[in-house]
């Protein structure tokens, strides 16, 4: 038996990567837990725009998230990713254009006929992904639910795969929180097909559509352990960068506003770490989607007993 | 000196937006800066994690209140920095636009005033007013900070003789460039022209190899004192050669 404490995406993608191979395994979630900081994610599938800022293995090893979650969830979306920004910070294109690669320049309306003419260029990252977290986690729970895994908050019985985020923090010293906050909105005069990022020196955010009208809005970053509700910095920057980019935003429905904080080790790379009495699965930070169902499969192959010449390990180039 | 201490890298360096905090120690020991500034507006009290990363890097911690509006409000983060890291050394930042980022010289005066009688050792963000300057040392301040240009404009130095007569002015007093340095030979420019050190952020977190831009900043740094110490030749409008007239052979019969 393997026992997986938490049941954000981290716990979610290792007991199903478990439960694949034939393991037994039980999702330990205690009684009056928070609910898991991944509801609070993009969805976004992104390794080549994440590749500015993220090392290279994010970017290699990322590019298998989005076959992953396509067999094991519904709503995937593969329509990619448009870059844009206002036409005074066309040089912070041209740098995002040389840290990144797969993109092609584009005009955004050609792709996006909502966004008119407010944008004369923009970068399309045609090989991305997005979808909606909070069904993409509710899936993965019914599916293992369906395949006999027992979600509980009794004591664990089995090897402990501990994937709680910061409440690890404990085993995990070098484990910090990674404020980051972020908003829903009903637009219904928005159509937008894809995620949108927009870049900005000082205000940067993305717009990830998680059904038709319904739109994310996110997120910032801030290192800081503070778990408090949404600023009001953070609401008045996030959507006046939305407004920037559509203004029917201004007559949107604001639908839910969250805070919550990344768990991220010093390098920001997500990591399998086994230590005395359990393995840990951690340091999503703000990749939790994109390389949880990678470390959970290496994961699992290792409980398995088949770790060795395994495809997550093989060596893939960034680009 | 700068408020009696003395430095031997003359840089001193930035530490947001960098990729992650693992990379931002590799920069700094590839830049060999002995000072790093942080800034503490937006993580406040519960951004303990970031700060004991800072402290473990061995760098004379230089907080500083960017993001603040008002005096009252860089009056309020200096003292929280400085219970937070134990230090007097402040970096104070009071921005008048939200858009330039351009210091408020007033509320800038104000707050320098107040700081320097609670006992801080203040590295005021100005911009090249000499009279600014007066009025910041008047307040109690040892050591300005002229801008090159705007934060994190990448600009350089935009007003070369502005900063030349700030430098002949101030003879005596530490003058750091901060702000506006986008390249490696525009901060060796300002150390040329006298200026006791930089300091700088975006162009190296924001390089797309922060620790190689570090390494570079760090040498040029260090190449432009040295160069103005050794005595820069002076500017002349005619040629003059280098080699000897006088005792040429006569190649003609």
């Amino acid at each position: 038996m393997i026992s997986v404490l938490g049941a954000g995406v981290a716990g979610l993608c290792a007991a199903t990567a478990i439960r694949d191979r034939g393991l037994d395994v039980e999702v330990i979630v205690p009684e009056g837990s928070p609910p898991p900081v991944s509801r609070l994610a993009g969805g976004m599938l992104a390794p080549f725009c994440e590749g500015e800022s993220a090392p290279e293995t994010v970017v290699a090893r990322g590019q298998k998230a989005v076959d992953w979650w396509a067999s094991h969830v519904s709503g995937v979306e593969k329509r990619g990713t448009l870059m844009v920004a206002a036409a005074r910070d066309g040089t912070e294109l041209d740098r995002f254009s040389r840290a990144t690669c797969q993109h092609t320049w584009v005009s955004p309306a050609q792709l996006e006929p909502a966004l008119e003419t407010r944008f004369t260029r923009g970068l399309f990252f045609e090989a991305e992904s997005h979808m909606n977290p909070v069904e993409a986690l509710a899936d993965l729970r019914r599916s293992l639910v369906s395949r006999g895994v027992r979600f509980h908050g009794q004591a664990p019985s089995g090897q402990i795969v501990d994937c709680r985020g910061l409440a690890a923090r404990g085993h995990l010293p070098d484990l910090r929180a990674v404020r980051g906050e972020m908003l829903k909105v009903h637009a219904p005069d928005v159509e937008l097909t894809r995620p949108i990022r927009l870049l900005h020196p000082r205000f940067p955010c993305y717009i990830v559509p998680h059904a038709p009208g319904l739109y994310m809005i996110g997120a910032t970053m801030v290192e800081s352990a503070n778990a408090g509700g949404i600023s009001v910095r953070a609401v008045m920057e996030l959507l006046s960068a939305a407004y920037t980019v559509h203004p029917g935003f201004a007559e949107a429905e604001v639908m839910e506003t969250g805070a919550g904080l990344r768990p991220a080790f010093p390098d920001n790379i997500p990591a399998i770490r086994s230590l005395l009495g359990a393995i840990h699965l951690n340091g999503m930070y703000r990749h939790g989607f994109l390389m949880a169902p990678i470390l959970a499969e290496e994961l699992a192959q290792q409980l398995a007993g088949t770790s060795g010449q395994t495809q997550t390990r093989k060596h893939v180039h960034a680009c | 000196m700068f408020y009696g201490t003395d430095l031997s890298s003359r840089l001193m360096l930035g530490t947001a937006q960098y990729p992650s905090p693992a990379v931002l120690r590799e920069a700094i020991t590839a830049s060999g800066a002995e000072v790093i500034t942080v800034s503490l507006r937006r993580e406040g009290k519960d951004g303990g994690a970031f700060r004991d990363i800072l402290k473990d890097s061995g760098c004379r911690i230089l907080p500083n209140t960017a993001g603040c509006h008002t005096a009252g409000e860089a009056v309020t983060t200096a003292r929280m920095a400085r219970e937070l890291f134990g230090t007097s050394w402040i970096k104070l930042e009071v921005i008048g636009h939200a858009d330039t980022l351009q210091p408020d010289p007033f509320a800038l005066v104000e707050a320098a005033r107040i700081l320097c009688a609670d006992g801080f050792d203040v590295f005021p963000y100005t911009t090249e007013d000499l009279i600014v300057g007066e009025r910041l040392l008047e307040a109690g301040c040892k050591v300005l900070m002229p801008w090159g240009a705007p934060i994190g404009s990448g600009q350089g130095l935009r007003n070369i003789e502005g900063l030349r007569a700030m430098r002949a002015h101030f003879s005596g007093i530490p003058l750091v460039i901060d702000a506006g340095i986008g390249s490696p030979s525009q901060a060796a420019q300002a150390m040329e022209m006298g200026f006791d050190a930089v300091l700088l952020n975006t162009a190296v977190a924001k390089a797309l190899d922060p620790v190689q831009m570090a390494r570079a900043f760090g040498q040029a740094v260090a190449a432009g004192q040295m160069a103005y110490t050794a005595g820069l030749m002076p500017r002349r409008d005619m040629a003059h050669a280098s080699t000897p007239v006088f005792g040429m052979a006569e190649l003609l019969p």
